[in-house]
C-alpha cells in the first residue's frame, strides 16, 4: 500500500465521560485508509457513523486512542494544518452553502488560505468544471437543485487541491437524479486525479462502488473488506439495518422460492446471467 | 372521498415580475379508497399538485374539487377548515413542523384544532405511539430530545391523530435509513387498507410506487402527462422514457431475464418477492416442458 | 402582497446602471438624498422628476412594475400628501370642504413633498433592484474599509450581512413550509379573534428558530472545516473595478446638483 492519509488507531469517544451508563458513540475503533483509496463507511442512522466524522476533522478529540491524517497526530496545534489538506461535504445541501454565489461558495476555503486572487479565479473554474458545473458561476444556492449544490460543495472542496476528500452522508437527502449525479461526479474525479474519498452512507448502492467497506454498528466496527466481501454476508447486514443491494436481494428470495442460486452475482446483470445458466442446464 | 382536479393552472407570484407558472391545464382524479402514486422529477409540480389536494394553494385556473366541496380559480374560498380535516398532509421532512413542549401535545395539535375533545385527541395519541413502535415514554419527552427517526414517527403520528379520510404522503421517508424506510411504508399501506383510507403519495422511488399504489400519474413541466393503472404505466417503457423515468429495478430485471431467457411471466411483478416467486415458477414450468 | 414587494429586491439585467460599480452606486444615493433637498421651487422639482424618470429609464426597469411594486409606499405617500393638504396654511384659500380649509401653500407642499418621496423611493428602489445584495455588501465592505482603523469589524459585519442575505431566500421558503404544514393540522393564522392569531404563531416560530439554529450549527461547522478563522490573513475572491463610467455617473451627479443650485429660488 502506498502511505496511509488517515488512521485511527484504538479510538474510543463517549459524549458523556462521567456517566459509566452512557455506552460510548465510538469504541475501540482502528482503520486506515491508503493514499487513493475508495473508502465506504456503513451503518444505519445512530451507529456512530456521524461522531467518526467530527473525529476526523478536529471537531471532537478522543479520550483514547490517536487519529492521525496526513502524517500528523490530530491536535489542536495541528488541526489547521490537516484541515487545509482535506475537504469535507456534509448532509444538508443548504447548510454548507456560504457564499452568494456559486464562485463565491466555491472561493470561500481558497480566501480562508490567503491563496492570492490571481490564483484562486484559475482554480475556482477548474475545480468548477471538475463536477461540471462551470456554467453556472453566477447562480444563486436557491436556484440549484440539490444534487447541483452538492456538487459545488465538491469542488468547494477540490479548490483546495486536498489529499482526502470526505463525503459525510452527502447523498442522503437527495433525490435518485441528485444521488446519481453526486455518485457519478465522484467516480469520474477518482478515475482522472486518484483521488482518495472516504464516503460515509448508509447506501449500500453507494458503497458497492467503493475499495473498501467498513461496517460500523453500535460505535464498533463489525466487519471491514470488498464489498463482494461484506456483502456475502447478507443477513448480517439487514440484522444491523442496512438493506442489501438489489441483486442480492433479489438471490435471497430466489434462493428463498427454490431456484438455486450460488449467492456469487452483485449485479442485476450477473443474476440474469446465472438463471438463464441454470434454465439451459439439465 | 374522491378527489377531482379540472384543468388545473397554478402560477406562483401571479402578475410580477417573479410570475412563475407551475401548473399547467392539470386533470386528475383521484378514486375515493385508491392508492395513488404521483411521480415524476423534482420540478415537475408534484409538489404544487399536492398542496391542491387540501386547498393550501388554490387554482390560478380550473377548479378543485374535495369530497363535496369546490374550489374555483378566482373566487376566494373561506373556511377550509372542514377540508382540511378530511385530507391530511405528511410533509417531506415532517419533523420539522414539530413544536410543543412534549410529544403527547405536539400529537394532539391537529385533532384539538379540529375540535375533537381533548380525551379523545389523548387516546388517540398514545394509541399511535404504540401503533409508530415508539416507546411509551416518549410521551411526556420534549420532541426535540428525541432521535431523527422518531421525531419522523412523532411528526407523522401528528397528522394520523387527526383521522383524515385521505392521506396524502410527500416523499415521507426521505432521509430515513432502509429499515425505518420499509417499516413506514408499510405501517401506511396497513393503515390504507384496514381504514379503507384514500392514500396519494408523492415520490420519486419508482419501487414504492409499484409496490403500494394501483394508479399511478405521472407529471412532467406542470403538467399531469398519463394516468393510469399501476401495471399499465410501469410496462410502458417508451412512455417512461419520453419522461426521463426508469421503471422500478424489478420491471427491468423481469424485461432483462424475458430476454434473456425467451421465457414470459405471466404479468409484471411488481414487488421483488413477486418477481422471484414468477421467475421460480417460469424457470420450473419452463425446465419440465424441456 | 408580500410576493408583489420589490422594494429590496434585486432583478438580474445588463444596463448600464446594473454596470456600475456597487460603490459608485451607494455614493451615488446618497448623494441625490442630500442633493434633494436642493430643490425648492416648480422647476427644480421637475427637474428631479426627469432625473429620476431618465435613471429608470437607463435602468431598463419596467416602469409598471416599479409603479405595481412599490403600491404600500404610495399609500403612505397619499397620506403625506393629504396630511399638507390640508393642514399647511398660507397663499390664497382655494377651497373648503367642511371645516377643513385648503391653501394654495398647501397644496404646493403636498405636491412637493409627494414628489421627494417619490424621487427618493425610485432611487433607493433603483439601486437594489440593479444591485446583487452581494455586490451591495461588498460596496459597503470597501466603502467602510477606513473605519477599521477605530476598530469596527468591517469585515465580521460584511460576512454576516452576506450570509444572512443568502440565506434569506432559504429562510422564507422554509416558513412558507411550516406555515402549510401548521395549517394542514388545522392551525390558522390568517383569522379569528386576535388572541386566536397570536397564539397561532407560536407553532410556527419554534420550527422556525429550532431550524435556524440547526443551520447556523452547521454552517458554522462547514465554515471552521474550510478553514475560517476570522478575517486576518484572508484574501478576496471579489474584486471591484473602478471604470471610467464610475467617475462620469458621479460626476453627472455633480453637474445635476448645481443645475438644481442655479435654478432654485
Amino acid at each position: 500500500m502506498k502511505g496511509t492519509i488517515l488512521s485511527f488507531e484504538q479510538v474510543t469517544f463517549t459524549y458523556a465521560p462521567e456517566d459509566k451508563s452512557v455506552k460510548p458513540a465510538v469504541s475501540d475503533l482502528s482503520f486506515s485508509i491508503g493514499e487513493g483509496e475508495w473508502v465506504a463507511l456503513v451503518g444505519h442512522n445512530g451507529s456512530g457513523k456521524s461522531t467518526i466524522a467530527k473525529l476526523m476533522n478536529g471537531l471532537l478529540f478522543p479520550q483514547q486512542g490517536t487519529v492521525k491524517a496526513m502524517g500528523l497526530t490530530m491536535s489542536e496545534e495541528s488541526l489547521w494544518d490537516i484541515r487545509s489538506q482535506m475537504g469535507m461535504v456534509f448532509q444538508n445541501p443548504d447548510n454548507q452553502f456560504v457564499g452568494a454565489t456559486v464562485q463565491d461558495d466555491v472561493a470561500f476555503a481558497l480566501e480562508n488560505n490567503g491563496v492570492p486572487h490571481e490564483e484562486m479565479v484559475v482554480r475556482v473554474r477548474e475545480s468548477l468544471q471538475q463536477v461540471k458545473m462551470a456554467d453556472y458561476l453566477d447562480h444563486e444556492p436557491h436556484h440549484l437543485s440539490g444534487g447541483q449544490k452538492q456538487r459545488v460543495a465538491i469542488a468547494g472542496a477540490l479548490a483546495l487541491r486536498p489529499r482526502l476528500l470526505i463525503l459525510d452522508e452527502a447523498t442522503s437527502m437527495l433525490d435518485p437524479q441528485g444521488r446519481r449525479e453526486v455518485i457519478e461526479t465522484i467516480r469520474e474525479l477518482r478515475e482522472a486525479t486518484g483521488l482518495t474519498v472516504l464516503s460515509i452512507t448508509h447506501d449500500l448502492e453507494e458503497a458497492a462502488l467503493a475499495d473498501r467497506v467498513l461496517v460500523m454498528s453500535a460505535g464498533h466496527k463489525q466487519m471491514e473488506g470488498t464489498p463482494d466481501e461484506v456483502f456475502s454476508s447478507g443477513e448480517e447486514l439487514t440484522e444491523m439495518g442496512l438493506d442489501l443491494p438489489f441483486a442480492m436481494r433479489m438471490a435471497g428470495l430466489l434462493k428463498q422460492a427454490g431456484v438455486p442460486m450460488t449467492g456469487e452475482s452483485m449485479t442485476e446483470h450477473e443474476l440474469v446471467e446465472e438463471l438463464w445458466t441454470y434454465y439451459s442446464s439439465k | 372521498m374522491d378527489i377531482l382536479l379540472k384543468q388545473v393552472g397554478y402560477s406562483y407570484a401571479k402578475d410580477t415580475p417573479f410570475e412563475k407558472r407551475a401548473l399547467t391545464d392539470v386533470t386528475l382524479h383521484i378514486p375515493s379508497g385508491s392508492y395513488t402514486a404521483i411521480i415524476g422529477h423534482t420540478g415537475s409540480g408534484k409538489s404544487t399538485v399536492l398542496q391542491h389536494l387540501n386547498a393550501l394553494l388554490q387554482p390560478t385556473e380550473g377548479s378543485v374539487l374535495i369530497g363535496e366541496r369546490k374550489i374555483e380559480a378566482g373566487t376566494k374560498a373561506k373556511n377550509l377548515r372542514e377540508v382540511r380535516k378530511k385530507v391530511g398532509i405528511v410533509f417531506q421532512f415532517p419533523e420539522q413542523q414539530l413544536f410543543d413542549e412534549t410529544v403527547l401535545k405536539d400529537i394532539m395539535f391537529g385533532p384539538l384544532n379540529f375540535g375533537v375533545p381533548e380525551e379523545e385527541a389523548r387516546r388517540r395519541a398514545i394509541a399511535l405511539v404504540e401503533q409508530l413502535g415508539l416507546p411509551e415514554d416518549v410521551l411526556e419527552k420534549s420532541p426535540f430530545d428525541l432521535s431523527g427517526g422518531q421525531m419522523r414517527r412523532v411528526a407523522i403520528a401528528g397528522v394520523l391523530a387527526m383521522e383524515p379520510d385521505v392521506l396524502v404522503l410527500d416523499e415521507p421517508t426521505a432521509g430515513l435509513d432502509p429499515r425505518g424506510r420499509r417499516e413506514i411504508m408499510d405501517l401506511f399501506y396497513r393503515l390504507h387498507q384496514e381504514k379503507g383510507l384514500t392514500t396519494v403519495l408523492v415520490t420519486h422511488s419508482m419501487e414504492d410506487a409499484a409496490r403500494y399504489a394501483d394508479t399511478v400519474a405521472i407529471m412532467h413541466s406542470g403538467k399531469c402527462v398519463a394516468t393510469g393503472d399501476v401495471r399499465e404505466v410501469f410496462a410502458n417503457e417508451e412512455q417512461l422514457g419520453d419522461y426521463r423515468l426508469e421503471p422500478p429495478r424489478t420491471v427491468r430485471m423481469q424485461r432483462e431475464f424475458e430476454e434473456k431467457t425467451g421465457l414470459t411471466l405471466d404479468e409484471l411483478a411488481l414487488t421483488e418477492e413477486a418477481l422471484a416467486q414468477s421467475i421460480a415458477q417460469a424457470l420450473k414450468e419452463g425446465r419440465e416442458l424441456k | 402582497m408580500m410576493e408583489k414587494m420589490i422594494f429590496g429586491r434585486f432583478i438580474p439585467g445588463d444596463s448600464v446602471v446594473h454596470r456600475l460599480d456597487p460603490r459608485a452606486k451607494i455614493l451615488f444615493v446618497f448623494l441625490f438624498i442630500a442633493i434633494v433637498f436642493i430643490a425648492n421651487n416648480a422647476i427644480t422639482y421637475a427637474i428631479l422628476l426627469g432625473f429620476t424618470l431618465l435613471s429608470v429609464f437607463l435602468s431598463k426597469i419596467r416602469l409598471y412594475f416599479l409603479i405595481n411594486g412599490l403600491k404600500p409606499v404610495f399609500i403612505l405617500m397619499a397620506f403625506t400628501f393629504f396630511l399638507h393638504l390640508f393642514f399647511t396654511e398660507g397663499g390664497a384659500l382655494l377651497f373648503s370642504v367642511g371645516f377643513v380649509d385648503v391653501y394654495e401653500e398647501g397644496l404646493r407642499q403636498g405636491i412637493f413633498i409627494s414628489i421627494r418621496f417619490l424621487v427618493l423611493v425610485f432611487m433607493t428602489s433603483i439601486l437594489t433592484l440593479t444591485t446583487s445584495p452581494i455586490s451591495i455588501t461588498d460596496g459597503i465592505e470597501v466603502l467602510l474599509g477606513p473605519f477599521k482603523r477605530v476598530k469596527l469589524p468591517v469585515h465580521e459585519l460584511a460576512l454576516m450581512m452576506s450570509i444572512s442575505l443568502r440565506f434569506i431566500p432559504t429562510l422564507m421558503d422554509e416558513t412558507g413550509k411550516i406555515l402549510k404544514a401548521q395549517m394542514a393540522r388545522g392551525s390558522d393564522i390568517g383569522s379569528g379573534p386576535i388572541k386566536e392569531r397570536i397564539k397561532a404563531v407560536v407553532p410556527l416560530l419554534i420550527p422556525l428558530f429550532v431550524s435556524a439554529f440547526k443551520r447556523a450549527e452547521d454552517l458554522a461547522t462547514a465554515m471552521e472545516v474550510r478553514g475560517y478563522r476570522g478575517g486576518e490573513g484572508r484574501t478576496r475572491y471579489r474584486q471591484l473595478n473602478w471604470r471610467i463610467m464610475d467617475t462620469l455617473s458621479l460626476l453627472l451627479l455633480v453637474g445635476f446638483a448645481g443645475l438644481l443650485w442655479y435654478f432654485r429660488s
